[in-house]
């Protein structure tokens, strides 16, 4: 239970970065305040959106479901209050791209009246596929920003045998501190949470990994622990060090064991998860909630009064923002998420999603530096924490050279920033690394349906022929039937004219067919 | 309200090529006081001689490449080129000869390459090379330190000498410039003495101090302290100087143990010529350099074997300059195979199978 | 005496050598390329016959045999005919004006108010990717179509119209970052 005794390692690189964490700690979480409107995108979380439930004018109570996970890899959305839905069409997202998706857009009602809920006093008398299941109904995604069906993460398989649960609350990130607050104020839950997690996927052991710049946390979780006497659950403070929050970052710091690159932690017997999504399960077995709000970071120099606040989601972000006093005047930047790995947004008039940790207000109205060729001194590859060489995978995604990018393994880069931030020659590295990323994705999807199409033509080639043989053969039987009966007639002697009307429907039927095919061969020609 | 958009991360370190350009010339001033002080006024008025031909150069070339010039002119590296090049030559060289390793150095093996960060070959060594082939007489013009006998000349004589070739009165080459220590060695071994023997001997005793060459020992040793604190300080890879230290230790030894009589002890190896500033300035410009660590330390070792092996068996008296080219060489053939091992790989799986040539099967 | 030696010599070696390589010839001896199958593989299958060849697969086929420039594909673009220089250890070449690349994928749709249900689009499309019946209305199933626009040509009443390809989120792809140095232009 003592967070000293642990032996820790290291992974390779990382940075030291100014925490700026103190700004947004000084106040206990406070509640947002209900906006008049809810836009609620319908895919807030990584895999197949889920099947729409309700319509337009519908009234809707807080936690109802509004769609819900048909495939395996969803998540499925509720009701963040009670109201009535206005509208269900395509509105701006957060997104890196700016662009529209469907939202179910809510107008509330003040009330804010539940739904019906079905907390479980018992949940160890469920099975764990009933309780993922529970899970799964209040549309658990991972709340460190990943946003991945938690009810997926949490049934590894029946051949991975989890060993330990991790709690990441490492929270490496500059600014953010809605974890940090989460610990503090909701170690309980937090305890909870991670006994349910641990008894789902049937670990023995569970760490609660925190980094130790944040030591209110670690003493709060540790007396929360001490208080119900676990004795397979202990806080491991680890060094804070830039991005010791990544998933495998983490798990090689507490075991030193590295995630394989195309496997996932349950590989190697581990399942990590975010404190608040563990809080999220504790919330959705013993009281029933689904997940309808969050805790978010407003911070930054460009905002009055930074705080951490419990957010609804679908609030816009105009208000949280509104609410902690409003923008400095030279606030010049909004990102969603911390400055490492955040993406800006172009306009705050955009909704809280399940996956928003942090809205960072900058003031740097500097202009962007220069960037100057890159003079291959490797402080990237220094820095990468996923032993990358940041520089060659420039060069190559510059060239948009992707299979040679590939083979300096592109898709085992995080994307955590490191290498740009050390970059003398001020290269924006991880954009190089996500343009060869996204254009690779799109030439796989390419492939596909180029794919599919040359199976379509050649079906309709084949059945082109097909028709055509068949056409030929209904054609010979004819004539056969004809001179059949011609021969007939003449062996009767009786030399009666063919009939005129079948001749003349079968010489308009061949001149159809001339025409078609001169018409086919015309139309070719024409490309 | 509206914001505009840029990409992750939101954050970055302050460093710039150009500090990192104006620290590493700085380290260099140490060394380059202590060589003012040894062999005179030449090494300063052949550092700027080479600096304002390589601005010019650099200028020129950015124009007809139709590149800002603000940030490339003033990134620094043209100085540094100039300054190791300045360094490297006989301080009494004729100002045609620096100018002609300086526009060389920054003209073609710069600019025509594609300018910083795209030069395969150190530009300066490229320079040096060049001059030293094609001006040996010349490259040879090099002051002796302040040894007993000798005379440094001021600095308006200096500048004479330079520019006009004129030597002050009552002068001649032969008393004002000198062989240099390695190259005394190299020649008087092939006159069959011994290094005890020519380290006594009346005329080139005296060149040679307690370790080292005279007042070389001083210059080497301040480049070395500078470059210390520069890999302290991470802006340069500590792996390639401790690999050519390393490598020329290991040889030296080798040799001088298996016949201490022919073969120089490694202390003169590491303190004559221009080892440290070589290890610590030259051979770590990071653009014709490995990149990954284990490569960076087989380019240092191939540095320093292949220093020893020109100054003991080669035709040139040191060879820095030869020894850095010949690995810059080797470089992309070190990078590709000194790969580190990626996160999560078991090993390193490079060079891959492309997917397209699975299928293809 | 030394003549006969030399020649001995170079004859063994040559004996040894021809053995050698007769030896790889078999043991390493490369299946018959299918390579009119791999350039069909590299080729966006549109079939739209913008290369003057009826088809993708014609196309492919003419490449093969030396009759047709790697530079005749406009929806593949400049990342097929690089794909292809590549495959056949080609020079790339630029694609010329009548082959220019497409700046952005489309598909068709019908204005269904217009359709008279004349069915000649439905002969025309490579991939049968319009539904419908004679003297019923058409529809074109976006997922299938190609953007061949092929189709377009057989309409009586000009009633199918191109549009781009829808960008979503999950198929939004970032931009290569802008220069904001000058790095040299390839």
């Amino acid at each position: 239970m003592s967070n000293t005794s642990h032996h820790l390692w290291h992974f390779h690189g990382g940075l030291k970065l100014p925490g700026h964490k103190a700004m947004s700690t000084g106040s206990p979480v406070a509640r947002a305040t209900l906006p008049a409107q809810l836009v609620v995108p319908v895919q807030q979380h990584i895999g197949e959106p889920g099947k729409l439930l309700v319509e337009v004018g519908e009234r809707v109570l807080k936690g109802q479901m509004l769609s819900q996970a048909d495939e395996y890899v969803s998540a499925a959305i509720h009701a963040p209050t009670s109201g009535t839905i206005s509208a269900i069409e395509e509105r701006p997202i957060p997104h890196p791209s700016g662009l529209s998706a469907l939202c179910v857009v809510i107008e509330t009602d003040g009330e804010d009246q539940w739904i019906e809920l079905a907390p479980l006093q018992h949940p160890r008398a469920k099975s764990p596929t009933e309780l993922r299941q529970l899970i799964r109904q209040a549309g658990i995604v991972g709340l460190g920003g990943a946003t991945f069906p938690t009810a997926v993460k949490v049934n590894p398989g029946p051949r991975a045998k989890i060993d330990t649960l991790v709690i990441n609350g490492a929270e490496c990130e500059p600014y953010i501190s809605c974890d940090d607050m989460q610990m503090r104020e909701q170690a309980d839950q937090l305890i909870s949470g991670c006994q349910l997690i641990q008894y789902m996927v049937s670990a023995r052991h569970c760490q609660i990994a925190i980094e130790d710049n944040k030591p209110e946390a670690i003493a709060a979780v540790e007396a929360q622990i001490k208080a119900e006497g676990l004795s397979t659950i202990e806080v491991v403070a680890i060094p804070t060090l830039y991005p010791t929050g990544g998933e495998k970052q983490l798990i090689k710091v507490l075991t030193n064991r590295e995630v394989p690159s195309d496997g996932l932690p349950s590989d190697i017997g581990i399942l990590v998860q975010n404190v608040a999504t563990a809080v999220a399960v504790h919330r959705a077995i013993y009281l029933g909630e689904p997940l309808i709000s969050r805790i978010v970071t407003v911070t930054g120099e460009g905002v009055a009064q930074p705080q951490n606040l419990q957010v609804l989601i679908g609030t816009p972000m105009a208000e949280l923002i509104a609410q902690c006093g409003g923008y400095h005047k030279d606030a010049a930047r909004l990102i969603m998420g911390g400055p490492m790995m955040g993406f800006s947004l172009r306009t705050d008039e955009l909704p809280v999603t399940k996956g928003c940790n942090c809205l960072l207000v900058e003031n740097s109205a500097e202009q962007l530096p220069t960037t100057m060729p890159c003079i291959r001194c490797s402080a990237c590859a220094e820095a990468c924490p996923a032993q990358l060489l940041p520089q060659q995978m420039y060069w190559h995604a510059s060239s948009k050279n992707f299979d040679l990018v590939q083979d300096y393994h592109l898709f085992d880069c995080i994307e955590c920033g490191c290498c740009s931030y050390v970059c003398p020659s001020q290269i924006p590295l991880v954009q190089y690394f996500r343009f060869a990323k996204t254009e690779i994705w799109n030439q796989e999807r390419d492939r596909q349906k180029s794919d599919h199409a040359r199976i379509r033509h050649d079906f309709r080639q084949q059945r082109l022929e097909r028709e055509k043989k068949e056409r030929e053969e209904k054609l010979r039987k004819k004539k056969e039937m004809l001179e059949k009966k011609k021969q007939q007639e003449a062996e009767q002697g009786d030399s009666a004219p063919a009939d005129p009307k079948k001749a003349a429907i079968e010489a308009a039927m061949k001149r159809v067919q001339q025409k078609k095919a001169a018409q086919q061969t015309d139309s070719n020609d024409e490309q | 309200m509206q914001f505009k958009t840029a990409t992750s991360p939101h954050t970055t370190l302050p460093g710039s090529v150009q500090s990192v350009m104006f620290k590493v010339l700085l380290a260099m001033v140490p060394g380059t006081i202590a060589m003012i002080v040894f062999f005179g006024w030449g090494v300063l008025i052949n550092i700027l001689l080479a600096s304002v031909v390589a601005l010019s150069c650099e200028a020129l070339m950015l124009w007809l490449r139709k590149r800002p010039l603000k940030p490339y002119l003033f990134d620094g590296s043209a100085l540094l080129t100039a300054s190791l090049l300045a360094i490297a030559l006989p301080q009494l060289a004729p100002w045609w000869l620096t100018l002609i390793a300086t526009a060389f150095a920054i003209i073609v093996a710069k600019h025509l390459y594609g300018g910083l960060g795209f030069n395969p070959f150190n530009p300066a060594m490229v320079g040096y090379v060049v001059v030293l082939i094609s001006f040996p007489r010349e490259m040879t013009q090099w002051v002796p330190p302040l040894v007993e006998g000798h005379v440094l000349l001021s600095f308006s004589e200096t500048l004479r000498v330079i520019f006009t070739g004129e030597l002050p009165l009552n002068y001649t080459w032969d008393a004002i410039t000198m062989a240099t220590p390695l190259d005394t060695v190299k020649t008087q071994l092939g006159l069959e003495l011994s290094i005890s023997e020519i380290e006594s001997h009346a005329v080139y005793g005296p060149m040679f101090g307690a370790m080292g060459g005279f007042g070389w020992e001083w210059v080497n040793g301040l480049f070395l302290a500078s470059g210390l604190y520069l890999c302290f300080k991470r802006i340069i890879d500590w792996r390639i100087p401790a690999g050519v230290i390393l490598a020329l230790l290991v040889f030296s030894n080798v040799f001088a143990l298996y016949d201490y009589a022919s073969f120089t002890p490694p202390t003169f190896h590491l303190l004559s010529g221009g080892i440290m500033l070589g290890a610590f300035f030259i051979a770590t410009d990071p653009v014709t350099a490995a990149t990954t660590r284990k490569g960076r330390w087989l380019y240092g070792l191939g540095i320093g074997s292949f220093i020893y092996i020109i100054r003991t068996w080669g035709g040139y008296p040191d060879g820095i300059a030869f020894a850095i080219l010949l690995m810059n060489m080797a470089v992309p053939l070190l990078d590709y195979y000194t790969m580190p091992r990626a996160f999560g790989h078991r090993w390193n799986e490079f060079p891959h199978h492309h997917k397209g040539d699975e299928d293809e099967h | 005496m030394s003549l006969v030696i030399a020649v001995v010599t170079v004859a063994v070696i040559a004996a040894l050598f021809g053995l050698l390589l007769g030896f790889a010839s078999v043991k390493f001896h490369v299946e018959g390329d299918p390579v009119v199958d791999k350039i069909d593989a590299l080729l966006p299958q549109t079939q739209c016959g913008q290369c003057t060849y009826p088809g993708c697969r014609p196309y492919a086929e003419a490449i093969a045999a030396g009759e047709a420039n790697i530079n005749q594909c406009p929806p593949g673009g400049e990342a097929t005919m690089l794909a292809l220089a590549e495959l056949l250890g080609m020079e790339p070449m630029p694609l010329d004006d009548e082959h220019a690349d497409m700046p952005e994928k489309t598909v068709v749709f019908i204005d269904e108010n217009t359709c008279i249900g004349c069915t000649l689009c439905i002969q025309a499309c490579p991939v049968d990717a319009i539904l419908g019946a004679a003297k019923q209305m058409h529809t074109i199933i976006e997922d299938e179509c190609t953007g061949c626009d092929l189709c377009i040509p057989p309409c009586p009443v000009d009633c199918i119209h191109i549009k781009p390809v829808k960008v979503e989120p999950d198929t939004w792809r970032w931009p290569l970052p802008e220069q904001r140095d000058t790095a040299p232009r390839a």
